[in-house]
Formats: structure tokens, C-alpha cells, sequence
């Protein structure tokens, strides 16, 4: 396999304009003949489709929930970067750029981010356009707050659900494009295996999961829009539905997977309060810029908050940190945490969790505009804890949140395998080895609204493509090889639940593939993950049958996929000796702790190539060069 | 605490459902309503018995996912809050709980607690959306929104479709829903254009998916998770009357009159 990136020649910032000129065109006329799978509707997912169909494309669309509108994308808080330097604080695309480089600590494609910056700014017209009701000061011009790794307010925000009215705003666009018959909406419905014909992804092949039936569907492209795989870790902030399934399918056919191991922890979610905790819930990083983090100076400090004077506490982050203060780049105050309670200084129920106090701000601004700006988060943090954090700090804790991992893609946002393209979370491109906060709502949107939709045309303008008969012999394989799977998954008979299961898998990612990682504990977890998959398909009880609505069918099937997939990320990072971005091995650490990256053996992505089960797969390099921003050690101090 | 479960069982659609009654042992005041029934449904699993199917995702209250009548009541006694964000420490040992899918006309029971909502998303393809195609619009700031303006039509695209307001409703309307993406978006300077052909498409379309009229009982918005009022439905209405006034104007001027 050769990886090439496609990345445009000549000046970054003409790259994307130059690229545009040299695609491939396909006329209106031509558009409406050619099909195109969507999988997922999510920001990327349901802003590609409807846009896709705008130009013409006859576009299926695919979603496990019973309606678009559920993606996961909905749950995002705080909001979406645009360089409009409307704030007039000095953002420019360059900064963003530039930013968002360093914050994923050299480990993400120059060009790639570049456009992404560019796009940035067309979203945010793009969204108002739509109307989607973004924050508003009173002279009715929208407002910006700063956020996590940046030094400039180029943060858009519609109250804390920001991710729900962009969501809602493409999905709306989506809806319009299912009234006018351009996109065809299949909602319950999973994705269970790529169908590949003559080396192109040419369908795939689903499960209607009110009836079990499985059928294919062919098309002259496939996109998956299927989100990140932090379930992997079984308590994670990502919907209980979200799975790797797809992109794992699709890596078994031959797509390469990029940095497995590059998974964020995002370091403001309530902390576990038990054994039943199913899933974590994160406080947007927003609060960072008003609230400010503490533990107690001694361990095993019992007091309440409230009565530790201000002298016995630690403000850890403003202590290390002077300049950012409260808001370095996410990992790093996630680690900050982790290394506060694994002093024994951390406060709550098991000692896992800091203090994150409002009392400065309430005093400073006053109650009612920190209500404003944060009102439904605090309300949330109340209806979980029982706590009111207008009155006690909150209790916060790092939790998985992102994974800037995902299959490998070219510029083009097309995997290695031909005509199967990826969005969003579930690719690789932008975030290198750590995603800045606000910038995955921009990455789903620039990916389906302003980069897929012209690529796609260049692959279909450029692809000599054959119509596929129904009874292929790829497709009816593919149909066989899940129907045989999924009579697998219900003749075990075991004794064990397949959330038992995916629990112990969790616990053994989180605590050797987590936060901080060594190659001890990666060795233990590749000989430990192995045992427990063989547990798994000798132990799993599913009941019910396949042919009707089997929620615990459904669970094991994507545990099924998680088990394969927590190896691979523990071999990668196994393999990554160095300590980048939310990738730290405890062994490249400098005298303070902080990060040691090796640019000089690592500075390449590790895209891993599927061989078969039960051999080790291949790894590829794609090496990262970088012309505009220069290899600089990440500082927040 | 023990709690003691009056769960709706009920195969398929067009199987006949049951209350089978469980007892949810051990459970801390710290589990949400969801966990609660992941620790019956693990039980039942031991038990060889099929867990009790509910539709849920986010489970942080905003993909709208998740929603069963407790007690009579939508998403439970807690206000203002989804089943997945009610915790059990509003529940006391001993207390006897009876669940059902949301029950409306238009929502047909899929399996136990799962529900098909999709009328909503035809309610929304027939006009809950602005015409604008991706491209190269004028610049966000190029229309200055009153906040005020922009804060009511927040409020009002705060709704999550969960369907609580139907389950809710002794009519089974879908009036809050529908008007709650009206008022969104006629609230924006964006909105305008299609406002008339909004109101009149969706109220249309709400009343084909077979479900009720609204006639103010105001249950709807005390069920809410989001709190959206019922002052949107009377904005609705008065769109919907303007718009079906100014039509049959123009149908008149047209000679159709």
C-alpha cells in the first residue's frame, strides 16, 4: 500500500483554491446520474448529504437512531472557532491555522488544517444563514468567547448546545433535501460490512434494526460519517450508541487506520460516582474560562471546599501554567489533574476529581451573567451530583472524549480504498495528536459542507465505473459474511452479558492505553485484550433472535469490533516512542513532566493496514512535514 | 433501595403488550432512571429473561433519544428533566413504579418502550427548515439580530423532539413541537420569506401524521425537558391564521377565489 497524501504544490495558502481549479468537474447533467452512500448523520454526515443533494447526487443516508437529528454531534456544548478576528483581538486564518497545528503538537497534515481555517470562516455565514441562533450581543452582532489553547475569543456559541443547533441546522438542511427527493433517509437502520468490488467501495450492506433484515445497497461512492470510537473505553462522554463498526468493517476491507492511539481525555467531565456509571458527562470546557481549578495543598484534606482558605489551596494549572492560567490546551490539564490526584490530593468520593470554583467569577460579574453564559451546564452538573455550583465548586474529572484517530485519508478526504471517503471524527485529518476544544463542530462542517461535496466530484468525474449487479458475487458475500455473523453472536449460549463484557474491556484500555501509557503496561494489555475477545466469543449470552428490534444483538456486534480495535490502538501506541500531544508515555517525559516529542523518528502518521485475523497487521509511515509552522516545543507556561 | 416496576412489555407492533412487574434491587440514589433499568435489565439477563428494550443514546438530555411515562407522568416527576437525566434519588425505597411507552396515535410502539417518532421528521421535511442551499452567503454579521429576538428563537430551537409533549397532551397533539420550530424560525430576519408557507405546510402535515388538535390544556409544557412555553403555540396559530388569510387574499386577486 502507498499512502499519498495529494496535497496540492506551492503556497499553503493558494493550495486549496489551486486544488479546486484542478479537480475534476462532473456537469449538473452528469450529477444526477451518479449515487452516493452516506453513513451517519452527524454534523459531517447530514451537512455532506444534504449538500451533495443541493448539487444534484442521488444520496442515501444511513443512521442507527430512529431519527437524523440524534447524532451525537447534538451533545457539543461550547462551540465552533471561525477566524473572523470579529473581536478585532489579532485571529486571523493564519492564527487558527497555526494554532491548531501546534495544539495537535505536529502530528496533523499542514494543508489539511490550513483549509480547514480558511473554511472556518464560511460556516459561520453558512450557519446564520440557516438560522441557527448563535449568542448575540445587544447591538445584534454575534458573540465570541475564548476557549481552551487559545489567546484569542474566535469562539461562536449558541448558549451550551452549540452542537445542537448546528446539528439541528443541517439536519433541517437534510430534511429539505429528503422533502425534495434528493437524499433517501434510512433511520434504525446499522451498517454491518463495505462491499468492495474491483478494489472500489461500491456499497454496503445493512441491518434494518426494527426487523432484522439485512439487505445491500450499491452506489457509485461510499462516505462514512460515522463518528469516533471512545466507546472502546466503555465510559466515555460519546452516546451509548456510538461505535467503531463501520470504519472497522471498512479497515477489514483494506482501509488503513491512522493513529489508533491518539485519544482525548477531556479534562472537565463529572467524575464515576459507582460500579453502575454507563456513561460520563462532560462539563464544557467553557468553564475554564471563568471558573478556576483547585485542589487542597495537603492530601487527605476531608474539609469541605468552603472552608480551606484560599492560602491551603493549590491552584494547580495558574501555578504551572502563568500565562494560560486555567486554559491550556486539554491535555494537558487533563494530566495536570490526574497528577494532583494521583498525589492523593484529589477531593470527592475516591479521590478522583478537582475542584472547578466559580465564587471569583460569581463575585466578579455577578450571578446572573455567569447563569447566562452557563446556565444549562450548571443545571446539568446539579440534576447529576445534587450539588449546586453556584454555591460549592464542582467536582470535575477527566474523561475519553474525541478520538483524532480514524481511518487514513488522503487530501481529498478519500481513504485507501478507492471511492470509500471519510468525515469528520471518523478520519484522521486535522487534530494530529490532540484536537483543540471548539474545532471538531468546524471539522464536521467544513468536511461536509465545503470539502466532500468537490471531491467527491473529482473521484466520480475521474472513476471509470461500472454498474454492479445486485447478485455480484461481492455483494452476496458480504450479505453471507453478516448473516453468518450475526448467527454467531446468538449461538454462543454463554453465561456472560455483553456489557459485563465491554466493561473489562474498558477497564483495560483506560487504565494501560489511557492518560498516561508505558510499555509494560501496553505489553500486559496486548496479551490481556486477546484472552478477554476469546472470552467473548466463547462466553457472550445474547438472547432473543435476529430477526426482530435486539438492542443486545446490536451491543455485541460493535463490542465484537471494539475487542479487535482495542489491540490495534495499544500496538500503535506501543510502537510511538515518544510522548505527543494526548499521547503520553510515562518513559519520554522531560525533568517537569511534561511531553518529550521526537520529531526527529516520529513525525509521521502511522497508518496500520489490516492482513488478516490473528496476523499483525502492517504499518505504514506518512511522514509530516512541516514548512509554515515551525517543530516548536508547546509551552501554556 | 428496592424498587418495585410495572414494566409495558409488548413484543412488535402489532403484538399484544402486557405490565410484567420486576423488583430493581440495590439501587443508589446516584443512578439515573436508565441505569437503574440497565441493572434490572442485567438481572433479567441472568435470568435468561429478554431485557426490557428503551430507546436512549446521549444520555446527558439533549439527543432527545430517550422517554417513557413513569407513573403517568412524561420523562417522571422531576421538572424540567429527560428520563436519562432523572436520577433515582427522586424515588424512595418501596415505591411501586409503572412504565409505558409514550402513548399517542401517531407514535406506534415498536418493541416494550421503543416508539416511532418519524412523524416529527416529516413534520419538519414539510417546511422546518430555511431554503438556503451551502454556498457562499453574506456575511454572519451583514444582518444585526436584536438579542432579544435571538434569545426567544434559542428558546424555542432549544426542543429536543423527544415527544414527551404528544405522550403528555389528553389529545395526543404534536402543537408544541411543531410550533416550537415555527416560532425558531420566524423569529429570525432568515425565516420571513417562507414564514406563511411554514406555518400553513407544517400545521398541515402535523394534522396528517393523525395527531390531535391542540386545545390549550398546557400539559405539554409542564412536560417539557426544555421548558419551551406554550406561547409559541399561540404564535403559531396566529401565523397559521395570517398565512391562511393572506393565501385566500392572493388565491382571490388570482381569480381563484
Amino acid at each position: 500500500m502507498e499512502l499519498k497524501s495529494r496535497v496540492p504544490d506551492g503556497p499553503i495558502a493558494q493550495a486549496w483554491d489551486k486544488h479546486k481549479f484542478d479537480m475534476k468537474v462532473v456537469s449538473p447533467a452528469n450529477k444526477r446520474k451518479h449515487s452516493v452512500i452516506m453513513v451517519g448523520s452527524g454534523l459531517a454526515g447530514a451537512s455532506a448529504a444534504a449538500s451533495m443533494s443541493e448539487l444534484g447526487y442521488k444520496v442515501k443516508c444511513f443512521c442507527f437512531q430512529d431519527s437524523p437529528r440524534r447524532a451525537h454531534s447534538i451533545a457539543a456544548q461550547g462551540g465552533i472557532n471561525a477566524a473572523k478576528n470579529y473581536p478585532n483581538d489579532g485571529d486571523s486564518i493564519w492564527r487558527l491555522f497555526y494554532d491548531t497545528v501546534k495544539g495537535g503538537d505536529f502530528r496533523s497534515r499542514e494543508a489539511n488544517v490550513y483549509r480547514l481555517a480558511q473554511l472556518s470562516v464560511q460556516i459561520i455565514d453558512q450557519a446564520v444563514a440557516q438560522g441557527v441562533p448563535f449568542a448575540r450581543e445587544y447591538g445584534g452582532l454575534l458573540a465570541n468567547r475564548s476557549f481552551g489553547g487559545a489567546l484569542v475569543s474566535r469562539t461562536f456559541y449558541a448558549r451550551g448546545q452549540t452542537g445542537q443547533q448546528l446539528l439541528l441546522g443541517a439536519y433541517q438542511a437534510l430534511e429539505k433535501e429528503i422533502a425534495k427527493g434528493g437524499v433517501k433517509m434510512y433511520p434504525r437502520t446499522e451498517m454491518l460490512d463495505l462491499i468492495v468490488v474491483d478494489g472500489r467501495a461500491r456499497g454496503i450492506v445493512v441491518r434494518d434494526l426494527r426487523t432484522g433484515q439485512v439487505s445491500s445497497h450499491l452506489a457509485d461512492a461510499v462516505v462514512l460519517a460515522t463518528g469516533g470510537y471512545g466507546n472502546v473505553f466503555f465510559l466515555s462522554t460519546n452516546a451509548r450508541g456510538s461505535n467503531a463498526t463501520a470504519i472497522w468493517r471498512a479497515y477489514k476491507h483494506g482501509a488503513a487506520f491512522a493513529n489508533p492511539c491518539f485519544t482525548q481525555i477531556h479534562p472537565t467531565c463529572i467524575p464515576v460516582s459507582g460500579d453502575h456509571q454507563s456513561k460520563l458527562t462532560l462539563m464544557s470546557e467553557s468553564l475554564r474560562n471563568d471558573g478556576r481549578l483547585w485542589v487542597p495543598k495537603k492530601g487527605g484534606d476531608t474539609r469541605r471546599p468552603g472552608d480551606i482558605p484560599p492560602a491551603e489551596r493549590d491552584y494547580y494549572l495558574e501555578r504551572k501554567y502563568p500565562s494560560f492560567g486555567n486554559l491550556p490546551s486539554r491535555d494537558v490539564a487533563s494530566r495536570a489533574a490526574k497528577e494532583v490526584c494521583d498525589e492523593g490530593r484529589g477531593v470527592g468520593p475516591g479521590g478522583r476529581g478537582v475542584y472547578l470554583d466559580f465564587a471569583d467569577a460569581i463575585a466578579r460579574v455577578g450571578k446572573q451573567a455567569i447563569a447566562e453564559r452557563y446556565g444549562n451546564l450548571f443545571e446539568m452538573y446539579e440534576r447529576i451530583t445534587d450539588e449546586n455550583p453556584y454555591e460549592v465548586p464542582m467536582r470535575i474529572y477527566p474523561a475519553v472524549h474525541y478520538t483524532m484517530g480514524g481511518l487514513w485519508v488522503d487530501y481529498n478526504l478519500m481513504s485507501s480504498i478507492p471511492g470509500l471517503h471519510v468525515i469528520g471524527e471518523a478520519n484522521f485529518s486535522d487534530h494530529g495528536a490532540n484536537r483543540l476544544g471548539a474545532s471538531s463542530l468546524m471539522q464536521g462542517l467544513a468536511d461536509g459542507y465545503f470539502v466532500l461535496p468537490y471531491t467527491i466530484g473529482n473521484y466520480l468525474g475521474s472513476a471509470k465505473l461500472e454498474p454492479v449487479a445486485e447478485d455480484h458475487p461481492a455483494v452476496r458475500a458480504a450479505e453471507a459474511a453478516v448473516a453468518a455473523r450475526t448467527k454467531r453472536l446468538l449461538s454462543i449460549d454463554g453465561k456472560r452479558s455483553v456489557t459485563s463484557l465491554h466493561r473489562e474491556l474498558g477497564h483495560l484500555v483506560w487504565e494501560y492505553c489511557g492518560m498516561a501509557r508505558t510499555a509494560d503496561g501496553l505489553r500486559h494489555a496486548l496479551a490481556e485484550i486477546p484472552k478477554l475477545r476469546e472470552e467473548f466469543w466463547k462466553n457472550l449470552k445474547v438472547l432473543g433472535t435476529g430477526e426482530e428490534l435486539n438492542q443486545s444483538l446490536e451491543h455485541a456486534g460493535r463490542v465484537a469490533d471494539f475487542m479487535e480495535l482495542a489491540e490495534l490502538m495499544c500496538r500503535d501506541a506501543l510502537h510511538r516512542e515518544e510522548s505527543c500531544g494526548c499521547h503520553f508515555r510515562e518513559e519520554y517525559q522531560t525533568a517537569d513532566g511534561e511531553a518529550r516529542r521526537d520529531d526527529e523518528h516520529f513525525a509521521y502518521v502511522a497508518a496500520w493496514e489490516y492482513q488478516g485475523d490473528g496476523k499483525d497487521p502492517v504499518l505504514h509511515k506518512e511522514p509530516l512535514t512541516f514548512e509554515n509552522v515551525h517543530f516548536a516545543t508547546r509551552s501554556y507556561k | 433501595m428496592n424498587i418495585t416496576l410495572h414494566v409495558w412489555r409488548q413484543a412488535g407492533p402489532t403484538a399484544a403488550g402486557r405490565f410484567e412487574r420486576y423488583v430493581a434491587r440495590d439501587i443508589s440514589a446516584d443512578m439515573s432512571f436508565l441505569e437503574m433499568l440497565d441493572v434490572v435489565n442485567e438481572a433479567l439477563i441472568g435470568e435468561d429473561k429478554e431485557p426490557i428494550a428503551f430507546d436512549h443514546d446521549c444520555r446527558e438530555g439533549i439527543c432527545g433519544m430517550c422517554g417513557m411515562m413513569i407513573n403517568g407522568v412524561a420523562h417522571g416527576p422531576m421538572k424540567l428533566t429527560t428520563t436519562c437525566q432523572l436520577h433515582m434519588r427522586s424515588f424512595k425505597d418501596g415505591d411501586e413504579l409503572w412504565i409505558e411507552p409514550w402513548r399517542s396515535r401517531a407514535f406506534r410502539v415498536e418493541k416494550d418502550l421503543v416508539v416511532d417518532r418519524s412523524a416529527f421528521d416529516r413534520i419538519i421535511q414539510a417546511g422546518g427548515y430555511i431554503s438556503v442551499d451551502t454556498g457562499a452567503p453574506q456575511d454572519a454579521n451583514a444582518i444585526p439580530i436584536a438579542k432579544q429576538d435571538s434569545d426567544d428563537a434559542m428558546d424555542a430551537a432549544a426542543c429536543i423532539g423527544c415527544g414527551a409533549c404528544v405522550a403528555a397532551c389528553p389529545n395526543g397533539s404534536a402543537s408544541l413541537f411543531t410550533a416550537a420550530k415555527i416560532g425558531h424560525l420566524g423569529l429570525l430576519p432568515q425565516g420571513q420569506p417562507e414564514r406563511d408557507r411554514r406555518a400553513l405546510r407544517m400545521v398541515a402535515q402535523m394534522d396528517l401524521e393523525h395527531f390531535g388538535h391542540c386545545t390549550f390544556f398546557g400539559e405539554c409544557q409542564e412536560a417539557c425537558p426544555k421548558g419551551i412555553s406554550i406561547d409559541f403555540i399561540a404564535r403559531m396559530n396566529r401565523d397559521f391564521l395570517a398565512a391562511a388569510s393572506r393565501e385566500r387574499e392572493e388565491k382571490a386577486l388570482a381569480g381563484a377565489g
